[in-house]
């Protein structure tokens, strides 16, 4: 239909090879935990707060438990409530305070913890699929923006000053607000606690600040008459618990990527496997749509010559989810438009992808990166790049776009920067709104050829991945130029190898809800 | 044309018209009394004939503002003075050359992006063998030994591996300006470079999108680069500022 003629062998045999790809990896997800997966886990089971020392309180309970991980914190919890009568918070402030230590042997017996443990997992399932269905339901009420749904980011590290700026988006046009992260935040081993109002390039994800946005942008949506969607990134080394926070606070997307970690911010690729998989589990039965970040493989490398790498981790992205219980629509497969504005139709490659991951993902709403590398002081020619951008969004039926700011270059946006993004996208958008349903591709012309030739090349790429095997492939740099060890990188001293006893009670009833429970157990 | 040096004034149609053009938001809503605020707070500027060509709600009591005026400024552009490097440009295969003449040994750089900035791509550009828009980096030079530590290093790592390998040049990246880190961290590590000894044979270059040699000269810096400066410019200046010292030129 788009006339790029991509061989449906082809991309059955993409698929093939990235599921064999992944698949090496199932028994090291299978094998271990980490510290914030048993973190996410007492999130999940209502743990939440800070101590004196403002150190959060899961952090407290996984910390005194450090010598009984490999069993998983559940159960010992469980027990623990039981054994005191106290709620999970009490138990963790008077754990802190020295007042108690859990790390004996307790009276309870494991058939009543397990009763009483059953019943805090269904009871706060039940809170994250209401969650999910207040979710629903307020889209149907309101209604949704049409797709490309227009993503802007709000940065100013004060989270009362982003609201204003949210509001401001929502009212002129943006379907989606992303809260993009202080500086550093991925590298923090916990989550920082309450509402800031400092921040260094971003806002701190906190719960908090999750709240306050989320019902900041539920009043304006129904000015607008129209949900408007709240991101934020799990990524790093908390991957799993800002996933649960988001889920009871009802963030509608988060960045959350298979590899990012490993390649971009040199996590232990160990830890990000297995973290990646139990936050994906949670977006999925809270109903998030992911979004992946393939741009970042366009910062370091060329964009024409690293066009494949964009469909391999895409592929592999889309895998992992899979097998995590997320739908193909909530996959929100990364890629971007960074080739070097001087190239001789460059426009035309840009189009080629795009249109070729549109006919490979069908059923995706693709996560579409503008301009940035190239976006320089010249903030004129910078708008225009980005209107070529959003011509390729409207054309090619991209998902997600994330409006380009004409200062990109300078400063994270200010107000009337993203004012004048939405504006430049509206009417590229309006203007050009049946040009995919307009016009086919030339079989035989250069953009159909290019993105034949990047299936190619990806075919490739990912049959020596799958030979040589995905973590020795990272090692030998073949992800982004980048090159990551298994014992390498930050958090791998918190990768737990599991007993025969181990419990995470809600990755169980979370692959029953997501009727994932057979693929499941090859990964937990 | 009679440009008067001493009396410069910005060109729009005419010369000496004086005209600018400017944008910028005011938190009133928009409407009469907020396009008339704007039109003042320009006049107050020293402009003349203010209009208001634009004027758009861009939600939550904010306007955005287009304006064009005429300013009753003029420079003096004959007292204005900056700093330039004063290096002639080499190509790679003269750096190579004069390399060999000059010293009879490889140069030595060590470089990093210091601080919390993980920004790796300015520092890549300048120093590895692949380089940045057609220009090879450091690596690639035949004169050159060129370490790269990446991003996010300390300034006490970075200077421990200058030390370690007696280098004749350091490259310091600072991509992230936002409340002056970048001055924060460029100055943090200059004075540590002062208390251990480096400086007299050791060249220290600032470099990055906000920085220009004059601002890296005002931290103590040798020289900085900015937005699109490549290796052979870095490569020639550092050549030729050794060989300066070298020869007390
Ligand atoms: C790519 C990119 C990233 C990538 C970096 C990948 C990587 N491995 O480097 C990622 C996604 C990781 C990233 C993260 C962030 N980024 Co960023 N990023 C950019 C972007 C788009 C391009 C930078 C780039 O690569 N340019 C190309 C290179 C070649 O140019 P260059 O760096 O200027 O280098 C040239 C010269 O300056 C000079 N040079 C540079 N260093 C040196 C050193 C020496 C010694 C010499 C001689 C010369 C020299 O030579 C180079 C070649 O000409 C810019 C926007 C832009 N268009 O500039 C934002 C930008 C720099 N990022 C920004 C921000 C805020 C961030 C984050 C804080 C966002 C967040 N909240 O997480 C994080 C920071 C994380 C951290 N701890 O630092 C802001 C900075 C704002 C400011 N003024 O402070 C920018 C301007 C974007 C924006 N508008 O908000 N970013």
């Amino acid at each position: 239909m788009s006339g790029l003629n991509l061989s449906k062998d082809k991309i059955t045999e993409l698929r093939i090879l990235a599921d064999d790809i992944t698949s090496q990896i199932s028994p090291l997800i299978k094998s271990h935990t980490t510290v914030t997966v048993e973190r996410s886990v007492l999130r999940l089971m209502g743990l939440d707060g800070v101590d004196n020392d403002d150190v959060p309180l899961p952090n407290v309970l996984v910390n005194h438990l450090s010598g009984e991980l490999k069993n998983g914190v559940a159960l010992k919890t469980a027990s623990a409530m039981l054994h005191y009568r106290l709620s999970i918070n009490e138990l963790a402030e008077k754990i802190s305070n020295k007042e108690i230590d859990i790390t004996g042997d307790l009276k309870t017996s494991t058939s009543e913890a397990l009763d009483f443990l059953n019943e805090i997992v269904e009871q706060q399932l039940e809170t994250i699929l209401q969650v999910r269905s207040d979710r629903e339901s307020m889209i149907s009420s309101l209604g949704e923006g049409s797709m490309p749904w227009q993503y802007v980011i709000v940065a100013t590290g004060n989270i009362h000053e982003d609201v204003i700026q949210a509001r401001a988006a929502a009212l002129k046009g943006a379907d989606i607000i992303a809260v993009i992260r202080t500086t550093g935040q991925s590298l923090l081993d916990y989550i920082p606690y309450g509402i800031t109002t400092e921040g260094f390039g971003g806002t701190y994800a906190t719960q908090a600040n999750f709240k306050l946005m989320r019902s900041a942008l539920d009043e304006v949506s129904k000015e607008c008459g129209r949900y408007i969607r709240l991101v934020n990134y799990a990524s790093g080394l908390c991957m799993p618990e800002i996933v649960v926070m988001g889920a009871f606070e009802r963030l509608d997307m988060m960045l959350n990527d298979s590899m990012y970690g490993i390649l971009f911010r040199d996590i232990n690729p160990v830890r990000t496997f297995i973290d990646q998989y139990f936050s994906r589990m949670i977006n999925a039965v809270s109903g998030m749509i992911i979004n992946t970040g393939e741009d970042n493989y366009l910062t370091t490398a060329d964009a024409i010559e690293g066009a494949h790498t964009v469909l391999a981790s895409d592929l592999i992205n889309e895998s992992f989810a899979k097998a995590a219980g997320l739908k193909p629509w909530q996959m929100g497969l990364g890629h971007a438009f960074e080739i070097n504005p001087d190239i001789q139709d460059g426009f035309l490659m840009e189009l080629s992808q795009a249109l070729m991951l549109r006919e490979i993902f069908p059923l995706s709403p693709l996560k579409y990166m503008p301009p940035t590398k190239f976006m320089s002081g010249d903030i004129f020619k910078g708008y225009i790049m980005n209107a070529l951008f959003n011509l390729v969004g409207v054309w090619s039926n991209q998902g997600i776009q994330l409006l380009g700011m004409l200062t990109e270059a300078m400063h994270t946006p200010f107000l009337h920067d993203r004012y004048l993004a939405l504006e430049n996208s509206k009417y590229v958008m309006n203007n050009a709104r049946h040009i995919g349903e307009s016009f086919t591709v030339n079989p035989d012309g250069p953009v159909a050829l290019r993105a034949r030739n990047v299936i190619d090349e990806t075919l490739e790429f990912l049959r020596t991945v799958k030979d040589e095997g995905l973590l020795e492939s990272i090692t030998d740099g073949k992800f982004a130029d980048i090159s990551r060890t298994v014992e390498g990188g930050k958090g791998l001293s918190g990768v737990i190898k599991k007993s025969d006893h181990y419990l995470n009670p809600f990755a169980k009833v979370m692959a029953d809800n997501l009727k994932i429970s057979e693929e499941a157990s090859k990964w937990i | 044309m009679d440009i008067d040096n001493k009396s410069i004034k910005p060109y729009g149609d005419t010369l000496n018209d004086g005209s600018m053009q400017l944008s910028f938001t005011l938190p009133l809503p928009k409407g009469a009394h907020s396009t008339e605020v704007a039109r003042r707070f320009v006049a107050q500027m020293g402009m003349n004939e203010v209009e208001v060509v634009l004027s758009n709600d861009i939600g939550e009591g904010f306007t955005f503002f287009v304006v064009y005026a005429k300013t009753s400024q003029t420079i003096d552009s004959t007292q204005v003075h900056v700093q330039e490097i004063v290096s002639k440009k080499w190509s790679r295969e003269v750096c190579n050359e004069k390399i060999d003449e000059y010293f009879h040994r490889k140069v030595t750089v060590v470089g990093a992006c210091i601080g919390e900035d993980a920004h790796t791509v300015g520092i890549d550009a300048i120093m590895n063998m692949k380089g940045y828009n057609g220009h090879y980096g450091l690596e690639r030079y035949k004169g050159f030994k060129a370490i790269n530590l990446g991003a996010q290093v300390t300034p006490e790592i970075l200077l421990k591996k200058a030390v370690e390998l007696n280098a004749d040049a350091i490259l310091v990246s600072q991509i992230v300006t936002q409340r002056d880190i970048h001055i924060q961290n460029l100055t943090e590590f200059v004075e540590l470079a002062d208390t251990s000894g480096i400086r007299k044979n050791t060249i220290l270059i600032a470099g990055g999108p906000r920085i220009d040699n004059g601002l890296a000269l005002e931290l103590g810096y040798d020289a900085g680069f900015g937005r699109g400066s490549f290796a052979d410019d870095v490569a020639s200046y550092i050549i030729q500022e050794l060989h300066r010292r070298l020869t007390g030129a």
